[in-house]
């Protein structure tokens, strides 16, 4: 009875990245019990913030998280990743700064509301992501290798849209996407991931995208001849990732009001899809669990809080990070995980049959 | 112990998660003989063979080969070793390699390839078989029959001591299989022992020397094929007497309601691009109809252009008299037609979504989008459906792909069942399933009809369309050659429509 | 006479895909040098700029031809530009800082590409875990270490030996040209093109006449047949992604010997250099289908046009990205377009 319980468990889809959670909490109470402690300050301008290394995860784990939404979907439909979004988070944000900024690089005031130069993004992601869409679903390349084009090509763009100058917003308002809102002590980006996922969670419930979007990764051939178009829905699935990417490229200009081509959002494409895998989703694409991958997110991001309170260098981070998953994709083997089943069966078995002898 | 004795398997036990598949199972082959191995799907037919095969590996049990004693087999290249060879019902060849690569690759000691040769005697072999393919062309160019014929002809190579053949005949038209039975006769002069697995039971007859039937993963008996006429053989596989075979013969559509002669569904000069010629067709209210002729004959062709699966080319099209336009699956499920595909694997289930997903998945593509059914609703659909067409599975939260072959067909019998069509398509539901399962959809499609609804019957078997169909329409050569009604309704009619000339 | 009709009559489906992409890609790629030669005219004419390619892209054929294996057996490897910066550092700071041996710091590359091969193919292979994630984190390993290595980008400069094997130049004779002043320059490949060209030349025999080559094709094509087919695909595997790491450690050498200095941001971006060239050169990433001579002939067109771009005056930094990105792009297209009317070929 209790076996099968804890099968059960850890059968979930969910229970791998909520250990990793837990162990990456534990190590950190144990070594600094401070980590956990969130203070309310004051920032530069004098405005309530709160701070601490939760708050921090929470604010920077934003992007990912929100890239992991629409990399679930495509990762399911088309059982294939998008490697571009680094690339696009870019172009979305090059494009953003050149209405903002017009052509003129430090302009006294911005050129367009804030909502039209967001609106302006949301049309390039998606544009983006009609691109890889149309690739993938019209001409059947494998989305790596389809995505691969935009990531080649992306941050050249990006530079080229702005003739490679780097244009800074003047208004402080741009500031609060990815800061603060003066007198609200909770970063913003917390409220734009919520939103998003509300977003995310309505459409799956009062839309069929889940059901269709799985029924494609798994039988396109079976889906097509139930009335299911499996060409659209792919498609579908890279426009919604687009519209993921120039949110993400939202928070991430506002951040710094300006943009980097060649630094912006650099490796978040691999970070986006180990948040995928790290969720239990099968990178083969098929069933998915949303809540999962957003949940990978966080504990990625969390994994580089971690390391950064361990005084590693930022260009070091990533070999700490590559042993961390590396362990935890070892642990969630299938191969691994029936070796280790199949090992405490015998050691039950021999310690019955033991006693059976004994009798 | 015997001389001639060169298999023989004791006490064979396998477990998977939840379910017996072998319990306790006996097998035991002879030099030269052929050896069915009958039972229904979930038997342990596959299960067995693949623990011959070393694809799985047995829980208990010893398997002696010959003089060996005691033998374990792996892996599939172990059980090759040891002189098993197996040709399987699915090609398992490489569809990018050229034909002599598919026969010699994986052989042998050499680490070396001799291009030269192999392709010499690759040749010399396919001229041996008389298999039309040439050893350097590539395997994905060649028919599925020929690409079959060359997994066999891999196989007769390996100079092999036991042969296993998993239902090799169910994608072979029947020379192909003639010409498979000729070539099985002659391995066995040689003394090859053969497995031979079908659901044909005529094949059944025609070549092999004994039975031995399996059922629910235990070894029922072995019967020499004199001792076993073909109703004793059937009763033997279900457990039970079969006086139901018998019961639906010439029990053909009885709809007799309203509108009896209206024609539901009507084309006219229908071509698709999956190669047959324009042809007209109709079928009426009530009506159960089929298409006849042999494999590749275009049969499945017509009905898949029928329901938009295959891209139209041209053809007008008419539901109750009036013109409407089938060019997707999606137009044909509005106008309440339902297609129940050949090939169950890839066109019909989705392997990883529950059986309460798969039942629903047409009805809800046909509700739209931007309205999903509420989990309690769609719960109370499978519920419904599972009582009805008793679709054994542990729970409708099940995956589809865990469910035994037979009840997969249901299940996706199910997902069209709950649409309600007017006019349903049933392509070879029969196919690979198990005798108990075939009369049951038998039975349900003449209910169906005579409540009114509109069936075309796609089957391999003659008989059980002669049981079902009040009509066949007769294809040869991707042409609708003949249509035969009432008592021109025999086998000896169909053969020579089939076969063309009086 | 029949025969010969069929043989003749459909060729276009009677050919394998491997030698149909092949084929398309090495007359893509003269039909480029030549329109490069016909309208850019001046150094497209001389051969020394068919050998400053293969200088400068000595690396890259090595790793290309590396992951083309791992592509045809079905995998993909994206550590290799990783390998290669940690080969590379690794190499200068035992050169430089420790005044090692060329003996020593090659081991050193090859001993790099082994561990990597061997820990990916089991994880790959054994483990059955996803090649992309492996390699994903093989590769922010690498690009981690090299940074734990040495920080900061440095060049070789106090090893003599290095140096001297770095300078060797080996003239081609004949194929040398006159410059402006009428003297005659003779033309020159460095060490690291004869490996290169030598290793190409292996590969293609191993892939074409050894077991271990066929069985990387079947693998790719159907992993479940190979299997029933008698072939240890688990290990086949592990070969595939052994070869490949192998390659990108000797790459890294290669390209260390081309560049001379250790950096963090040595071969960013390398390995999709590689996929690309495989891809242009005709290898599927569904596996299975591929050839190491199209591989060889991807990494050339690839460089060709970004020689192209460069003299037609468009050398801003971000025309090479959204060049390349093109030429990926149209080739895609072709696969994709060839691969359709073929199965519709076959179909009829």
């Amino acid at each position: 009875m209790g076996k099968s319980m804890i099968k059960k468990i850890t059968g979930h889809q969910m229970f791998i990245p909520i250990m990793a959670l837990l162990l990456l909490a534990v190590v950190n109470l144990i070594v600094d019990p401070g980590f956990f402690k969130v203070t309310l300050g004051t920032n530069n301008s004098g405005d309530p913030v709160l701070s601490g290394s939760l708050i921090t995860i929470l604010d920077y784990g934003s992007e990912l998280a929100i890239l992991a939404i629409g990399m679930t979907l495509v990762t399911a439909a088309s059982g294939g990743q998008d490697i571009s979004v680094g690339a696009t988070i870019a172009i979305a944000g090059s494009a953003m700064l050149r209405v903002l900024c017009g052509t003129n690089t430090r302009p006294e005031t911005i050129q367009a509301p804030i909502i039209v130069a967001f609106l302006v993004a949301c049309v390039v992601g998606m544009l983006c992501g009609a691109f890889n869409g149309a690739l993938v679903s019209i001409f059947k390349i494998q989305p790596m290798i389809a995505t691969l084009i935009l990531f080649t090509a992306g941050r050249s763009i990006a530079a080229w849209i702005n003739n490679n100058e780097l244009p800074i917003v003047p208004d402080p308002k741009f500031k609060y996407f990815g800061g603060f809102i003066p007198g609200i002590p909770i970063p913003t980006t917390v409220f734009i991931v919520l939103a998003c996922i509300i977003v995310i969670v309505l459409v799956l419930k009062f839309t069929n995208l889940g059901l269709y979007t799985q029924a494609v990764g798994i039988n396109e051939s079976s889906s097509k001849l139930n009335g299911i178009n499996p060409t659209f829905i792919k498609f579908l699935t890279f426009v919604i990732l687009g519209l993921c990417v120039a949110v993400a490229a939202l928070i991430k200009v506002s951040r710094i009001s300006t943009i980097n081509y060649s630094v912006i959002a650099k490796d978040i494409e691999m970070d986006a899809i180990l948040a995928v895998a790290l969720g239990g989703n099968a990178l083969s694409g098929g069933k998915f669990n949303m809540w999962s991958s957003i949940l990978g997110a966080y504990v990625i991001q969390f994994l580089t809080t971690t390391l950064y309170k361990f005084n590693v260098q930022s260009d070091a981070l990533s070999a700490y990070k590559a042993v961390v998953v590396i362990l935890l994709v070892i642990f969630s083997a299938p191969a691994v995980r029936t070796y280790f089943s199949n090992l405490f069966a015998k050691i039950s078995t021999s310690r019955k049959s033991g006693k059976e002898a004994a009798k | 112990m015997d001389n001639n004795r060169i298999l023989e398997m004791r006490g064979i036990n396998k477990s998977f998660p939840g379910v017996r598949a072998l319990q306790n199972v006996d097998f035991s082959l002879n030099k030269g003989e052929i050896h069915a191995l009958m039972g229904e799907n979930g038997a342990g037919k596959s299960t067995l063979i693949k623990v011959l095969t070393g694809v799985y590996s047995k829980d208990s049990g010893t398997i002696s080969l010959g003089d060996k004693k005691n033998v374990s087999i792996r892996s599939p290249q172990s059980a090759q070793n040891l002189g098993i060879s197996t040709v399987y019902q699915e090609i398992t060849l490489c569809p990018n390699l050229t034909v002599a690569e598919n026969i010699y690759i994986g052989r042998g000691k050499s680490q070396i390839t001799n291009w030269k040769k192999m392709n010499a005697d690759a040749d010399k072999l396919l001229k041996k078989l008389d298999i039309p393919a040439r050893a350097t062309q590539q395997l994905a160019s060649c028919s599925i029959a020929v690409q079959q014929m060359v997994a066999i002809a891999r196989a007769v190579d390996m100079d092999c001591k036991v042969l296993i053949l998993d239902e090799p005949t169910s994608s072979l038209d029947e020379q192909e299989v003639e010409k498979l039975f000729g070539l099985m006769r002659d391995l066995k002069a040689l003394g090859v022992g053969i497995i031979f697995v079908t659901h044909f039971l005529d094949q059944v007859y025609e070549v092999c020397d004994k039975i031995i039937v399996l059922r629910d993963g235990q070894f029922v008996g072995e019967y020499e094929i004199k001792d076993l006429p073909r109703v004793k053989l059937v009763a033997t596989m279900l457990g039970k007497e079969m006086d139901d075979l018998s019961d639906i013969k010439g029990e053909q559509g009885t709809y007799s309601g309203e509108n009896k002669d209206e024609r539901v569904f009507e084309a006219k000069e229908l071509q698709s691009d999956a190669g047959i010629k324009p042809f007209d067709f109709y079928i009426k209210k009530g009506e159960v109809n089929g298409f006849t002729g042999l494999l590749g004959s275009g049969r499945s062709e017509c009905v898949r252009a029928i329901f938009g699966a295959d891209r139209v080319l041209k053809g007008k099209v008419k539901m109750h008299g009036k013109d409407v336009k089938i060019s997707k699956p999606l137009d044909a499920m509005k106008n309440g037609i339902a297609y129940l595909p050949e090939d169950r694997k890839v066109d019909g289930i989705i392997g990883d979504l529950s059986v309460r997903d798969n039942i629903i998945m047409a009805l809800q593509v046909l509700k739209g989008f931007f309205r999903p059914f509420s989990k309690k609703q769609a719960e109370a659909f499978a519920d419904e459906y599972i009582k009805k067409l008793n679709i054994k599975t542990a729970s409708s939260d099940t995956p589809i792909k865990s469910l035994s072959g037979g009840n997969q067909q249901k299940v996706i019998l199910a997902r069209w069942l709950l649409m309600h069509p007017e006019y349903l398509i049933l392509d070879e539901p029969t196919r690979g399933i198990d005798v108990g399962t075939k009369v049951d959809i038998q039975k349900l499609v003449l209910d169906l009809a005579s409540e009114g609804m509109s069936v075309t019957f796609i089957s391999s078997e003659t008989d059980e369309m002669l049981r079902t169909c009040s009509r066949l329409i007769v294809m040869r050569d991707r042409k609708v050659v003949g249509e035969l009604t009432g008592d021109d309704l025999t086998q000896n009619k169909i053969m020579s429509t089939i076969a063309g000339g009086e | 006479m029949s025969k010969k009709k069929l043989l003749k009559g459909n060729l276009f489906s009677r050919m394998s895909d491997t030698n149909l992409l092949l084929i398309i890609t090495v007359a893509i790629f003269f039909l480029m040098y030549i329109g490069a030669i016909i309208f850019q005219g001046g150094g497209f004419t001389k051969p020394q700029m068919l050998f400053n390619i293969l200088n400068s892209n000595a690396a890259l054929i090595i790793t290309a031809c590396g992951m083309s294996i791992v592509m045809i057996s079905g995998g993909i490897d994206i550590s290799v530009g990783g390998v290669v910066a940690l080969v590379s550092m690794s190499c200068a700071v035992y050169l430089d800082f420790h005044n090692g041996s060329i003996i020593g710091s090659l081991l050193i590359a090859i001993a790099i590409g082994l561990a990597y091969g061997i820990v990916q193919g089991v994880l790959v292979a054994y483990l059955d875990i996803q090649p992309f994630i492996v390699s994903l984190a093989g590769m922010f390993f690498a690009r981690g270490m090299t940074t734990i290595i040495n920080t900061k980008p440095f060049n070789v400069e106090n090893n003599q030996a290095f140096l001297d094997l770095k300078g060797t130049r080996i003239t081609v004779p004949g194929m040398g040209s006159y410059n402006r002043k009428g003297i005659y320059v003779p033309a020159y490949i460095e060490i690291g093109v004869v490996v290169a060209l030598v290793l190409v030349i292996i590969l293609f025999l191993v892939l074409r006449y050894t077991k271990l080559g066929r069985s990387f094709y079947a693998v790719g094509g159907n992993k479940q047949s190979a299997l029933m087919l008698g072939i240890n695909v688990k290990r086949t595997k592990f070969f595939s992604h052994l070869i490949c790491s192998t390659l990108a450690g000797i790459g890294g050498y290669v390209y260390f010997l081309h560049v001379g200095s250790g950096s963090a941001s040595h071969a960013m971006g390398m390995e999709m250099n590689a996929i690309a060239s495989s891809i242009i050169g005709g290898t599927m990433l569904s596996g299975g289908v591929g050839n190491i001579i199209g591989t060889l002939f991807g990494v050339l067109s690839l460089s060709t046009i970004q020689n192209i771009v460069s003299s037609a005056g468009l050398d801003q930094a971000w025309w090479t990205g959204i060049t390349i990105a093109a030429m990926l792009c149209i080739f895609l297209l072709i696969q994709s377009v060839v691969m359709k009317q073929r199965k519709r070929a076959l179909k009829s």
